[in-house]
Parts: structure tokens; C-alpha cells; sequence
């Protein structure tokens, strides 16, 4: 109904019709390397380089996908370990952060102010400069080199905290004191009133988790050495100095590496649109 | 009895506040706060790791001194880099993003559609965009210099193994990975912009352009503050792209200051250097974020 007023009040105008027709052209031009990956991936080797571009492969080549997931480069072993840690580390900081978060927002408690002006403090301090002293922290602990180890680090995240605090913070107080008078615990009131009405804030933290912990090459790269442990990014990179020149090979992995985080991204694209861009409003 | 109950019920409400908070705490403690103080710590000394904790030699402010000597021969490329880096990508992603983002507000059908395309690029892993970049922009027979050979160009650039096209080619990669981040931030700045003034300046009979310049721009001022400290901040942190692609190279063509400090580190295993060269880049996210926390007030425009 609504699209309908929405059309009978603005009728089609030509000169939109062009502007949209020249910016779907540019949007072409910008996907142009990812639209290539979808059709070479498909394409035999000696294919690939033909020109003009065939879009459509000439001969359909599913084989591919076939040789890089039974080939001899552990991409299903990759894919597990990806799946592994992201789901492990999206978990855990779902927990943690919103625990965190309900003692920040609504509980009073010794330096609290304290603790939260430190972790304020300390969002600016960029990664690098705390790498080194992780990794020799996770050496002496023996979690080098272990997905434990990396889950551990990734799960922990100030970001995530502050992200659920906010919205904890518009939970009325009348609320929690009313199930206080009744008898209620913290821990009944946390899982029983906030967790639950903050659905919508722990999507978007589980969302924007699992695109971030899905993509980290960096961290990996540094905290594993096993390549029984390499995530898919790892596996990616190590894949590409391996396979060389077998180019449709390349794009077919390229693909499997991206698509899974393309479907999250089209179902939960509001969350994950308004999450990254949340900072932005508030200012 | 009173006052003792109260009391009571302070340190409970301690305990368990302190028993929500404990994950996080130790986390902070474990990856934030330790590693802060002991990064710090390291870059006064001269420490290389396969010698162990004895091998640390206190060295004062020596490591910094000589990273910003301008004689290090890794380093000194590395910054140079990143500034350049800096300095393009960031006006370059802003002013693309708010023109594109300005077409998807109002002058253009499916925008929501559109949206969702340009904002793929960012979504998409780092490493498997690098990769696909890579065999396009194959310098013999990739499909990119296939078409500037077939417009005439007898020697095309040769992308990311070209000494001297390495570091634009990475560039140009990480403003379109990032373009459709700025896009969207730009819109949801956009739509926050009143209809009323530009209902008045159509009134006034301002066309299209003037309401962009007069309206538009400065409206979205306090949007494109944020977009740019984010930006400058991202373009120093920039590492995967170069990892994958260049590796830093040919010779020094593309390292940046990310880069060398993971060279500096786990390649090369000078620890002291390295947390010193992570302490200076903090600095200067530190200086340039302060800079423009300052000037915001004085050039931003905010609705009232």
C-alpha cells in the first residue's frame, strides 16, 4: 500500500531513469572484480585470460570446486576451523560483553566510574601496540599456536561492551527495582529481563563478531603456526602463493571465502549496516 | 541496625558486581592493560626475541631516536608511505563516497539496492578481494591490461609488482574496499539533514549545485569529521591488503608503518624497535585525533 501513494505522488521521471541507469553502470564498474571471480571461477584454465571478457564461460567448468574442496589443500579442514573459532569467539563475547554491560549500566559497584573511564581510554590504542606483549603472554601460557588462545583474545572486546551498555542503559530502572521488591536475583533478573530485551543490540554485536572474526587474516597470521589451525584467511593466502598461476582454481576459492559472509550479510544487512555505522550518529 | 544492613548491602552489591564484570576484567587486564604497560616497557630496550628474557638490554630512548633519525632504511619509507597513503585515500574515499552517497539520497531509483552493492566490497574478505585484484591486474595477460593493450597502451603499469605502481595500485584497492563504508555513513547523515531547507532554498531558487554547496556540505560537516578521523586512523592501521598483495614490496615500494612493525616483530624478532615504531604511530593517531576533536568545534556545523 504504502509503495503504491508512494508511486501515485511521484510519477516516473526520464531524467531519473537516466541518472539510475548511468549509477547501476558505475555500481557494474565497482562489482566488475567480483562479478569477474563468480565467472572465471567456472572457467577452464585456458580460458581465463580470454579477451574481449567472456562473462559466460565458454565451457562450463565445475570442476574447480570439486578440486579445491577434495583437492590436497585442506579447505574443508580451514572451513571447520574458521567455523570453529568464530562461532566460539561470537559465544562467549555475547556473554561476557552483556554481562559487563548490565553491571556497567545498572549496578553500583567500587571504581566503577574508574573502569569505565580506563576502557574509554583505551579504545583509541591501536592493535599494534599491544600485539608483541599478547603474543608473549599467550607463549608463557602455553596457548600459542592454539585456537584456545586466539578464541580467548578475539572473545574479549571493549567495543562489545559499549555497544550493549547503550542499550541496556534504556532499560527503565523502575523495571529492575520492581523485580528487585519481588525477590528477584541479579543473575534471574539478567537472563530473565535484559537479556531479552536485547535482542536486536546482541544481533548486531553477534553479526558484526562473526564478519570480523570470519575475515581476520592479521592475528592468525601472527598466533598460529600448525596448518592444521589455519582459519580460511590463512588458508587463503597460503593457498594463493601454492596454487601460483592456476588462476580459475584461485577464483573458486576466492568464492567459497566469500560467499558464506555475502549470505550473512544479505540476511542480516540491516544489523550489520546499522551496527558499523553506529559510532557515526552518536558522533 | 539500619546503617549495618546498608552496609551490608554495599559489599554485596560490590561482590556481585565485580562477578558480572570478572570476564571482562580479566580480559582487559590480559590483552589491554598488560600489554600496554609491557609494550612500553619493551620499547625502551633493545630485545631480541630467540635470546629469551635475558637478552633484554635497557636502551633508553635509543630506539626511538633512531626511527625518527630518518635513517632507518625500513622505517623511514614505511611512514612516508603511510602519510602518502593517508593523504590520498582519505579526501579521495570522502569526496567519492558523499557524491555517490549524495546520488543514492535523492537522485536515483532502487537506492536500497544499491546500497547493498556498494557496501559488498567492504563486507568481503580483505585476503580473497586481494587475491581476485591480483589476477585481473595479471601485468601480461590479466584482463585489465588485455584492454589497455587493445586501446593502444604498448607498456600498461604492471599493478602491484611494479615498483613504481605497487603503492598507487594498493591505494586505489583500499579506496574501493572502503568506499561503500563511507557511503553508507554519508546516507545515514543525509537522511538526517532537514527537507524544510531545502524546501526555503527552492523558494530562494537555489538550483541543484548551490543547495549542495550551501546546504549539503555543511550540514554533513560533523559526518565527514568522523568519516575522515576514522579514515586516518584505518589508513595507519592498513595491513592485510599489503600482506597479501606486496608484501611490503618491490624492495620497500608499499610497506607501511602496520606493516613494519609486524616485520619488525615476528620476521625479524626486534622487539624493541618494533613497540617503539607501535608506540609512534599511536602518537600520531593520538595527535590527529585531538587535532580534529579541537577544530571540530570550530568548523563543524551542527544543526541546532
Amino acid at each position: 500500500m504504502k509503495n503504491k501513494r508512494k508511486t501515485a505522488r511521484e510519477p516516473i521521471r526520464l531524467g531519473k531513469v537516466i541518472r539510475t541507469l548511468i549509477f547501476g553502470l558505475f555500481m557494474l564498474v565497482m562489482l566488475f572484480p567480483l562479478l569477474w571471480m563468480i565467472s572465471t571461477s567456472f572457467k577452464r584454465e585456458i580460458d581465463v585470460f580470454n579477451f574481449p571478457i567472456q562473462w559466460i564461460p565458454p565451457v562450463f567448468n565445475w570442476h574447480n570446486y570439486v578440486e579445491v574442496w577434495q583437492g590436497n589443500y585442506n579447505f574443508p579442514l580451514y572451513y571447520w576451523n574458521t567455523i570453529k573459532v568464530t562461532v566460539a569467539v561470537v559465544v562467549i563475547q555475547l556473554v561476557i560483553s552483556s554481562m559487563a554491560a548490565y553491571a556497567l549500566a545498572k549496578m553500583d559497584f567500587k571504581f566503577k566510574g574508574f573502569i569505565f573511564s580506563m576502557f574509554l581510554a583505551t579504545m583509541m590504542i591501536p592493535d599494534q601496540v599491544t600485539i608483541v606483549p599478547r603474543f608473549i603472554l599467550l607463549q608463557t601460557m602455553g596457548l600459542l599456536n592454539s585456537h584456545a588462545g586466539y578464541i580467548l583474545m578475539l572473545a574479549f572486546s571493549v567495543y562489545g561492551v559499549f555497544l550493549l551498555r547503550q542499550s541496556v542503559i534504556t532499560i527503565p530502572d523502575s523495571l529492575i527495582e520492581a523485580a528487585r521488591m519481588d525477590g528477584a536475583t541479579h543473575l534471574q533478573i539478567f537472563i530473565q529481563i535484559i537479556i531479552p530485551m536485547l535482542k536486536s543490540s546482541l544481533a548486531t554485536l553477534a553479526i558484526l563478531r562473526f564478519v570480523w572474526t570470519w575475515n581476520d587474516y592479521q592475528n592468525p597470521l601472527i598466533f598460529f603456526r600448525d596448518q592444521k589451525l589455519f582459519t580460511l584467511q590463512l588458508g587463503m593466502s597460503q593457498f594463493a602463493s601454492q596454487a601460483g598461476t592456476y588462476y580459475a582454481l584461485l577464483m573458486a576459492a576466492s568464492v567459497l571465502a566469500i560467499v558464506p559472509l555475502l549470505i550473512i550479510f544479505i540476511i542480516g544487512q540491516r544489523y550489520i549496516m546499522d551496527g558499523m555505522t553506529a559510532g557515526a550518529v552518536k558522533g | 541496625m539500619e546503617i549495618r544492613a546498608g552496609k551490608h548491602k554495599k559489599h554485596k552489591d560490590n561482590l556481585i558486581g565485580y562477578l558480572f564484570m570478572a570476564p571482562v576484567l580479566l580480559g582487559f587486564f590480559a590483552f589491554i592493560a598488560f600489554p600496554v604497560i609491557a609494550s612500553l616497557l619493551i620499547s625502551f630496550t633493545d630485545w631480541n626475541f630467540l635470546a629469551g628474557f635475558s637478552g633484554i638490554k635497557f636502551v633508553g630512548f635509543a630506539n626511538y631516536a633512531k626511527l625518527l633519525s630518518g635513517n632507518d632504511a625500513w622505517f623511514t619509507p614505511s611512514f612516508i608511505n603511510t602519510i602518502i597513503f593517508t593523504v590520498t585515500t582519505v579526501p579521495i574515499g570522502l569526496a567519492l563516497g558523499l557524491i555517490i552517497a549524495a546520488f543514492m539520497d535523492k537522485y536515483v531509483y532502487w537506492s536500497k539496492l544499491f546500497r547493498v552493492f556498494v557496501f559488498i566490497p567492504y563486507i568481503a574478505s580483505v585476503v580473497a578481494s586481494v587475491i581476485v585484484w591480483q589476477v585481473m591486474l595479471q601485468p601480461t595477460y590479466g584482463p585489465v591490461n588485455s584492454l589497455l593493450h587493445s586501446i593502444g597502451m604498448a607498456n600498461p603499469p604492471k599493478w602491484f609488482v611494479d615498483p613504481n605502481w605497487a603503492l598507487p595500485t594498493i591505494i586505489i584497492f583500499q579506496i574501493w574496499q572502503t568506499l561503500g563504508y563511507n557511503v553508507i555513513v554519508f546516507m545515514a547523515g543525509l537522511k538526517g539533514i532537514s527537507a524544510d531547507l531545502y524546501e526555503a532554498a527552492e523558494i530562494d531558487g537555489a538550483g541543484e549545485v548551490r543547495k549542495f554547496f550551501s546546504i549539503t556540505l555543511p550540514m554533513i560537516s560533523p559526518t565527514m569529521f568522523f568519516l575522515s578521523t576514522m579514515g586516518i586512523i584505518g589508513s595507519f592501521k592498513v595491513f592485510d591488503s599489503i600482506s597479501v598483495a606486496t608484501g611490503g614490496g618491490p624492495g620497500t615500494a608499499t610497506s607501511v608503518v602496520a606493516f613494519y612493525i609486524y616485520r619488525e616483530a615476528f620476521q625479524m624478532y626486534r622487539l624493541g624497535t618494533a613497540n617503539a615504531a607501535a608506540w609512534i604511530m599511536f602518537a600520531v593517531i593520538f595527535v590527529v585525533t585531538m587535532i580534529q576533536l579541537r577544530g571540530q568545534n570550530r568548523w563543524v556545523t551542527y544543526e541546532s
